[in-house]
């Protein structure tokens, strides 16, 4: 792929992604999972109760880190291209992976953004950490709350959507296609030299 | 406690109630607001009262003889939301069934800062507590408006209790915002 050649192995070396992309990576993966799991609780929960505005309040700030970090991971992927995909994968298979990325990406920014305008309708104003008071782009407005919080349930249930795909794929290239896809965004353990790392994966993902 | 509290609150009511001179003027409660805004984990939540009535004694000439009263129907106390609504009637909150009322008595205007200060009594779930009320007091269109903000704490009236006492869940300091207009005196 003609991608390789812009790829900085120090940076990203051939078939993996850079300690930065991983980093980000998992750390978003954990707060959309824990902001997903708090947001499915605390709507269940009945009635007005401290654990649940707790779990509202922690809710807010978790939406509002993923936006930041994908506002982070955003430019570090414009600036470092994911790798290559093998030649082994089919074209369905990388349109489909590219748009569900992509679309997770979208997802990454609307999920938190349709979150914070409902908080806002609804008359309450994001504080950051219950210290930072964000900005209030629209005031208190009953119009408006109802369809924000369709949207950010229609969102919600999207993301919930694209990562059981996501995550689908991702152990298909694991155990099915076992093509070192998988592979390319586990985090290192030790820092060997990136072409002896990128060897081991490659064995490990191609057995045969 | 019960009776404790009865008391209270009719010693609060009974100056008002007895000795408010005939010349007190109505609140105007269309041109008037009460509100409060709470801190919930560092997010400031108003709610407002849409039910209230007071009188108000006022002679620009003898401030000091002012006289107001302001009862507050906390079953009206909304926040926008229905279910937040029906949680502060609850009686943990307001238990606006057992003291449906909140209010204030004061007398007496004195000059502070810029504006005034009047000294009086809150009473809020049947809990009286002095407070000195700062005021501003304005002229518009044939009518006298007096606008202040009272910072209260929320645990000395028993408003949240139970597990809502965690200051840090929700502040204790409740700032009581209020704009009380009454007709201008035709002189």
């Amino acid at each position: 792929m003609s991608a390789m050649g812009r790829i900085s192995p120090a940076v990203a070396p051939p078939g993996g992604y850079g300690g930065t992309a991983k980093a980000l990576h998992w750390l978003v993966a954990a707060l959309v999972l824990a902001g997903i799991a708090m947001g499915l609780t605390m709507v269940s929960l009945p009635g007005i109760t401290p654990t649940k505005l707790r779990l509202f309040n922690w809710h807010k700030w978790i939406g509002v880190t993923v936006f930041a970090l994908a506002l982070l991971r955003l430019a570090w992927r414009l600036a470092h291209p994911a790798p290559p995909l093998p030649p082994s994968v089919p074209l369905w298979q990388r349109r489909a992976a590219a748009l569900s990325h992509a679309a997770l990406y979208v997802l990454l920014f609307a999920l938190p953004l349709s979150g914070y305008f409902y908080s806002l309708a609804a008359g309450f104003p994001v504080v950051y950490l219950g210290l930072v008071p964000l900005p209030e782009f629209i005031g208190p407005d009953p119009a408006l709350k109802q369809p924000l919080v369709v949207l950010h349930h229609v969102f919600a249930w999207t993301m919930i959507a694209l990562l059981a795909l996501h995550v689908g794929a991702a152990l298909k290239h694991r155990w099915v296609d076992r093509d070192g896809v998988f592979e390319r965004m586990l985090p290192r353990r030790r820092r060997p030299p990136a072409a002896e790392d990128a060897r081991e994966r490659t064995r490990e993902g191609m057995p045969r | 406690m019960n009776r404790r509290s009865l008391t209270a609150l009719l010693l609060a009511a009974a100056p008002a109630a007895v000795c408010m001179p005939a010349l007190a003027q109505a609140v105007d409660a269309a041109r008037s607001a009460v509100s409060a805004t709470f801190r919930q984990m560092g997010v400031p939540v108003e709610g407002r009262f849409a039910r209230f009535a007071g009188q108000v004694v006022y002679d620009p000439a003898r401030p000091a003889d002012a006289q107001a009263r302001v009862d507050v129907e906390v079953a009206s106390f909304s926040l926008g939301d229905p279910q937040y609504d029906a949680e502060v009637r609850k009686p943990a909150w307001f238990d606006a069934a057992r003291f449906p009322r909140a209010s204030f008595a004061g007398a007496g205007m004195r000059p502070a800062g810029g504006g005034w200060q009047v000294p009086g009594t809150l009473t809020i779930k049947g809990r009286a507590v002095n407070v000195v009320v700062p005021l501003a007091v304005r002229r518009e269109a044939g009518a006298t408006v007096f606008e202040g903000s009272l910072p209260i704490r929320r645990l000395a009236f028993g408003i949240g209790e139970g597990e809502w006492k965690d200051t840090g869940l929700l502040a204790d300091e409740v700032i009581v915002k209020f704009r009380l207009a009454v007709p201008a005196a035709a002189k």
